[in-house]
């Protein structure tokens, strides 16, 4: 009968309790500590904060843990806790050139100052599933090297743009504050530092499919990794009693400054262009995925055809963000009964409007 | 049955701010809220935040419900013209828990009606607010994705586009094959989106007395129709705006002229037609039956 529809209230706190049940799985193995999870899921945890646009790694790792694994869920939960925080003041630009480094890697030149700092990464690593870790083993070796960050070295960029190879980015006149899309909505055409900040929360797998989309003939661009980095830099803030900048403590981000072939044009000499991108933590596919797309959509303001979708501002910014494709798609999910009933109604309308022509 | 008797009714948290958003969020929205009164039809871009529901489930209505609710409004939220759907139900425990208003399954009770995909039968009254939860404010957007057309369209009040493709299903199907989020135009000067409610909705905006608000959280958007507005459903004069008929009237009580769902009944084929909005059915059941 109908009325086994009612009761949508005592069925919602029944899946509450379930939910619960599922993410503890059998309770005879240990839960799992926030704690671990910081510390042994890391890359997780990078993730979650850079898409959750807060640097916060123990909270970061509760909403893992929350969301018993499922990152986009993880960001969504810090994400909703991050809209009702107090702006407590601004912090000054991060100096990227003053980081201290855990990793540096230059794929334009094979040596240079400050040297190739290759650091803890998967990359060079063979891909074997180690059955060590699952008897919970301890690595065999301790590390040769001293687990402290190399010295700041010099910016592959800043090297390049002593010759005038590279495009040079200078502050707009009066260097204006950039927008805060999370404060006021995009409006399109969007200016750079708005796109960067839209794809810096954007979803890594967006645009890791958008960057190598560029690469395979959706807008070329002729990328070179010029620098990848990743370390620690320090956050100042000037208090308005001081007047002086102070350190209020430092983050782990990385870098990745895409250098690309540029032919020129009626104002600007050949040169190199750049694709910038920024994430928290150790986020290398994410800083790479975000330098692709960023150059792509420079594609207008270096007068190169708009054609592929890793160019177009809208299609890219509007799709970026996990929480709004995961909830729009996911929305599918609630009833529509009544739109239903109506396309009902009309596609029986139209069938019998058909058969009628048909005799 | 009331809210009050269903179980787990919700205690107001005091860990969070009246309606959840901070004053300045609401203060915020609020203004975006009286701009779009000022000029009715017209999407105002405001600085939607994150909610703790996800986009696409009512996050623009529960921020544009959050910014106007006060302690002695009473509460009705419905989705598909039912109390008891699990959003809705989802959407009335956030409320009872981020500000303890009373909330109401009577429509003709509530101060403040938080909607998505109806309007309910019952006229609405002065005083009365709506709130319409909505997926895709722009009308034009299926026929012009980019948001930078769309708004010099509405502009210059550009509307062609949609004419010549409701004249296309005309020419097609011999009529127009829209039956929800029906486009209107408001005050004769903005093409509009009603929201996914289905078009035999679509008059009951036309001069409503209540104050109608629509919240899109995704696409930052908010607009509305102030109270006594015109809206008219776009039509042709050869072709005018028809809503839809059933043949059956509500098997539960009885009317013939709400808005009908179908509900299958068994596996062969049994069929029966009741009212979407379960206030107006129950009321008129505890009347007629």
């Amino acid at each position: 009968m109908y009325v086994a529809v009612k009761g949508g209230e005592r069925a919602i706190l029944n899946s509450y309790a379930l939910l619960g049940e599922a993410r503890r799985g059998d309770t005879a193995v240990p839960e799992l500590s926030v704690a671990q999870i910081r510390e042994q899921l890391r890359l997780s945890v990078d993730r979650v904060m850079t898409e959750g646009s807060v640097y916060d790694p123990d909270l970061a790792a509760l909403a893992i843990k929350q969301a018993a694994g499922d990152l986009v869920e993880a960001i969504f939960l810090l994400r909703a806790y991050r809209a009702t925080l107090p702006r407590l003041g601004y912090t000054r630009p991060i100096d990227t050139g003053a980081m201290r480094l855990w990793r540096r890697v230059s794929a334009t030149f094979k040596d240079l100052p400050g040297g190739q700092v290759l650091g803890p990464t998967y990359d060079y690593t063979q891909r074997l599933l180690d059955f060590t870790l699952e008897a919970e083993g301890q690595a065999a070796t301790a590390p040769e090297v001293a687990s402290t960050p190399a010295e700041p070295a010099p910016r592959v960029v800043d090297l390049l743009g002593q010759e005038g190879l590279l495009e040079a980015h200078v502050p707009a006149e009066g260097d204006p504050d950039p927008s805060d899309l999370t404060r006021e909505p995009v409006s399109f055409p969007a200016d750079r530092a708005t796109r960067l900040q839209s794809l810096a929360r954007g979803d890594e797998g967006f645009l890791l499919a958008m960057g190598y989309s560029t690469q395979r003939g959706y807008a070329n661009s002729h990328p070179f990794a010029g620098e990848i980095r990743y370390g620690l830099v320090e956050i100042e803030l000037v208090p308005e009693e001081l007047g002086f900048p102070i350190v209020i403590g430092e983050i782990e981000v990385t870098e990745c400054q895409m250098v690309n072939q540029f032919a020129g044009s009626k104002t600007e000499p050949p040169q190199f262009t750049r694709g910038y991108g920024l994430a928290f933590g150790h986020s290398e596919r994410k800083a790479m995925a975000m330098s692709l797309v960023d150059r792509a959509l420079r594609a207008g303001e270096l007068g190169e055809d708009v054609k592929a979708p890793a160019q177009m501002q809208e299609f890219v910014l509007s799709h970026s963000d996990n929480l709004e494709a995961s909830g729009f798609v996911q929305h599918l999910k609630l009833p529509h009964y009544v739109d239903f009933q109506a396309e009902l109604e009309l596609v029986r309308r139209m069938r019998a409007a058909t058969s009628r022509e048909a005799a | 049955m009331n809210a009050s008797d269903l179980p787990g009714t919700v205690e107001r948290d005091r860990n969070f701010n009246f309606g959840y958003l901070d004053e300045r969020t609401k203060r915020m929205i609020r203004r975006a809220i009286l701009k779009a009164v000022a000029i009715p039809g017209y999407q105002v871009p405001f600085g939607s935040r994150e909610m703790p529901l996800p986009y696409g489930w009512g996050t623009g209505g529960i921020q544009v419900t959050a910014s106007v609710i006060g302690p002695h409004d009473v509460l009705k939220v419905i989705d598909q013209g039912a109390d008891d759907t699990v959003n809705a139900v989802n959407i009335r425990r956030f409320f009872q828990r981020t500000t303890g208003v009373a909330t109401t399954e009577r429509t003709v009770d509530a101060t403040l009606i938080q909607t998505r995909h109806r309007i309910p039968e019952t006229p609405l009254a002065e005083g009365q607010v709506i709130v319409y939860q909505v997926p895709q404010p722009e009308p034009l957007q299926k026929l012009e994705p980019r948001e930078a057309e769309t708004r010099a369209m509405h502009g210059l009040a550009e509307y062609g586009l949609m004419h010549v493709k409701l004249y296309e299903d005309i020419a097609r199907y011999g009529h127009i094959a829209t039956t929800y989020d029906y486009p209107v135009m408001v005050d004769g000067r903005y093409l509009m989106a009603p929201s996914p409610i289905p078009k035999f909705d679509n008059p009951k905006m036309h001069m409503n007395p209540a104050l109608q608000l629509f919240g899109a959280g995704r696409e930052k958007r908010i607009y509305a129709v102030p109270p006594y507005t015109k809206v008219e459903s776009l039509a042709f004069e050869d072709h005018p705006f028809e809503v839809q008929r059933w043949d059956k009237p509500c098997e539960i009580c009885g009317s013939r002229d709400s808005f009908l769902d179908e509900v299958i009944t068994d596996d062969a084929g049994g069929r029966m037609f009741v009212c979407s909005d379960t206030d107006y059915c129950r009321v008129r059941g505890a009347r007629h039956g």
